[in-house]
């Protein structure tokens, strides 16, 4: 298994931030692993955590990411909490019918 | 005061200096039209939303100035989708402005409804879709400010009927956003500086960044005090005098044999403005192995995208320049450009025979041997392109509009048209082939409705002439739907919509004669010109291989 890292981003909150976000990982053939995603404040902004591969492609999807206009803060979590997506794929398990 | 959703698009585009929008209006554009008619905008009705994507690029590669197109919701919008993504991968600073059903309507797939928005994320800098009439009083401004900042690029704004028509009170109109450029880092430049100095071959590859910067003026300083070669990409092209012998032309899949060796003997190689795309580099492993590499580029996404830099700098390249010009050593390097100069002696050019009056290369080079300095050349994409790339003299910067990242056939004869709006008094070239001119050939109507300068040099081989040649070449000559089973009458065609028309082998003229007259001549006209359908564009680096590793033109000995 590759070794993981997450990138955390501070975005504007509206219907289209996800779109650039993902958009930009399918375009440049990287995969995303996990994403948690929540509204910050006031909902004026919100926090993303992607869970990625930390691989050669991560230089660069960082530097895409820090251009696209509605994300506001890119930052890239070494240390992160593993049990925060661990149980994102005990939820995912655990889904009535599967 | 209250104002519409359409008024203040209207306004606001023209407190950004906007004099002229190309595009194609339709049901849910009408209000913003409707507002266009009592502005002093001039609108250039086009004959498909792709010719008014390629308008607004011709006006803003041929200015440096963010322009400006509409379409209506629909066809209309996806119609611009080329125009665009060939925007977004040329850097150029385009505004598209795009109806759309009534914000009730969206999702439900409506008459003419299509997610522009979505459409648009991975071809655009940025893209909106305005939910309120108020909204607009930020999105307007921020988009120019988005498509000419740093390194542009093109913004979609996609604009519901019902916002169109919304009404709000304007009490403050915002002002015009500037964006302020970031300094470079000193010790950095002082760095790169150093190496210079230290280099006994160094090599400059200059690209789009530099005339995007308008920094033509230092590159040519900093060459000629250190003495450095330069060799241009496709998207450099005009931005050093073409006689200096300094200036080594165009590197790459079809650039000379002799800049492709020189390239791979630096030892120091200055990467400025230039993002090493394949068609420039070749095998970018086998691209200057044994070189120290310095990338300097606006968009810090391109450092190390391709090729890991030893030192880089992502900043505004004029800027740079400025700085860095005074710290670099005035040099001659004999031995360098000695060895520069044997190179191009052993490896000249493959001209062809000068009686070959028909030969593109010689029609390219006698049209501008006639051209003012200042005239632009407009091309369409294929042989033609790569012809006028080796051997049109560029004297100056934004002469030359070329879709160089995209590729995109058709694109010639609308972006000639935006240059001859933008730049009256002007004369522009375009010069096509009879594949790409058929794709947006609609455009002769426009053209026509607008009597500009435009002289079309077509060049008529009855093929898809790049395709055919990599068939011959890669594909042991089995060529499939690269020929067309028949030939359009194009100067019957061109008079048809009003524009003159020349034949020029029927003529029986001297070529000569016939393009003075047309280059003087007020207004449009077309020429045709046939060509040889075997001319292939030589050298020419095999996909994937190296840039040393060329086939054709060689000259025998």
């Amino acid at each position: 298994m590759h070794e993981s890292t997450v990138i955390g981003l501070k975005v504007q909150n509206h219907p289209g931030v996800m779109y650039h976000i993902t958009g930009l990982f399918s375009r440049r053939a990287f995969n995303l692993e996990g994403i948690l995603c929540g509204q910050l404040g006031d909902g004026t902004t919100s926090q993303v955590y992607l869970l990625v591969n930390k691989d050669q492609g991560l230089e660069q999807i960082v530097k895409q990411l820090e251009k696209l206009h509605d994300v506001l803060d890119v930052s890239l979590h070494e240390d992160y909490d593993i049990t925060l997506f661990n149980r994102i794929h005990e939820l995912i398990r655990t889904e009535p019918g599967r | 005061m209250k104002y519409s959703g359409a008024e203040i698009i209207i306004k606001l585009l023209e407190m950004q200096g906007i004099r002229i929008i190309a595009g194609i209006p339709g049901g849910p554009i009408l209000p913003l039209y409707n507002a266009l008619s009592r502005s002093s905008i001039r609108h250039i009705l086009t004959r498909h939303e792709q010719g008014a994507g390629f308008i607004a690029q011709g006006m803003a590669r041929s200015t440096g100035h963010t322009a400006v197109c509409f379409a209506t919701s629909g066809p209309g919008a996806t119609n611009l989708i080329t125009a665009i993504a060939d925007a977004k991968l040329d850097s150029v600073p385009v505004v598209a402005i795009t109806g759309q059903v009534s914000s009730s309507l969206i999702g439900s797939d409506a008459f003419q409804e299509v997610d522009m928005y979505g459409l648009t994320v991975p071809i655009t800098k940025h893209n909106y879709l305005a939910k309120s009439a108020r909204e607009l009083l930020q999105i307007i401004p921020e988009s120019f400010m988005i498509a000419e900042s740093d390194r542009p690029g093109p913004v979609a704004i996609d604009v519901p009927k019902d916002v169109q028509q919304e009404e709000v009170d304007v009490e403050e109109w915002p002002t015009v956003k500037n964006h302020d450029p970031v300094e470079p880092d000193a010790d950095r430049i002082e760095q790169i500086a150093d190496l210079i100095n230290k280099s006994s071959r160094p090599l400059l590859y200059v690209g789009g960044g530099i005339i995007q910067s308008g920094a033509h003026d230092l590159l040519y300083e900093l060459a000629k005090k250190a003495s450095i070669p330069v060799a241009s990409t496709l998207m450099g092209l005009g931005c050093l005098p073409p006689d200096d012998p300094l200036y080594l032309g165009m590197l790459g899949m079809h650039g000379s044999r002799s800049t492709n060796y020189i390239i791979n003997e630096a030892d120091l190689l200055l990467a400025f403005g230039v993002r090493f795309d394949d068609r420039a580099t070749g095998n970018a492993v086998k691209f200057c192995p044994n070189a120290t590499i310095v990338h300097i580029d606006i968009d810090p996404s391109e450092i190390n995208k391709i090729k890991q830099a030893h030192v880089s700098l992502s900043g505004d390249i004029g800027t740079v320049l400025k700085h860095m010009i005074p710290l670099v050593n005035c040099e001659a390097r004999p031995d360098w450009l000695a060895f520069v100069n044997r190179m191009r002696a052993d490896y000249p050019f493959p001209m062809p025979d000068r009686d070959d009056l028909y030969h593109p290369i010689n029609i390219i080079k006698t049209i501008g041997g006639l051209a003012a300095p200042d005239t632009i050349v407009a091309t369409d994409v294929g042989q033609h392109q790569m012809w006028v790339a080796q051997a049109y003299p560029f004297q100056q910067p934004r002469t030359l509009l070329t879709s160089g990242g995209l590729g995109t056939m058709g694109f010639g004869l609308p972006a000639a048209i935006g240059a001859a709006l933008a730049n009256p008094g002007k004369r522009i070239i375009c010069f096509s082939g009879d594949g790409s001119l058929l794709m947006n050939i609609q455009e002769l109507a426009t053209l026509a409705d607008w009597q500009l300068d435009v002289t079309i040099i077509l060049f008529q081989n009855g093929h898809l002439g790049l395709v055919r040649q990599q068939q011959e070449l890669f594909y042991e000559q089995n060529y499939i739907a690269s020929k067309f089973m028949t030939n359009p009458d194009f100067v019957a065609i061109a008079r048809g919509f009003g524009v003159r028309g020349y034949d020029l082998k029927e003529d029986g003229r001297e070529p000569v004669s016939i393009f003075q007259k047309a280059l003087a001549e007020p207004g449009p006209c077309l020429i045709s010109v046939p060509i040889d359908y075997t001319a292939n564009v030589f050298p020419m680096v095999p996909p994937g291989k190296a840039i040393y590793e060329m086939i054709g033109g060689e000259i025998d000995a």
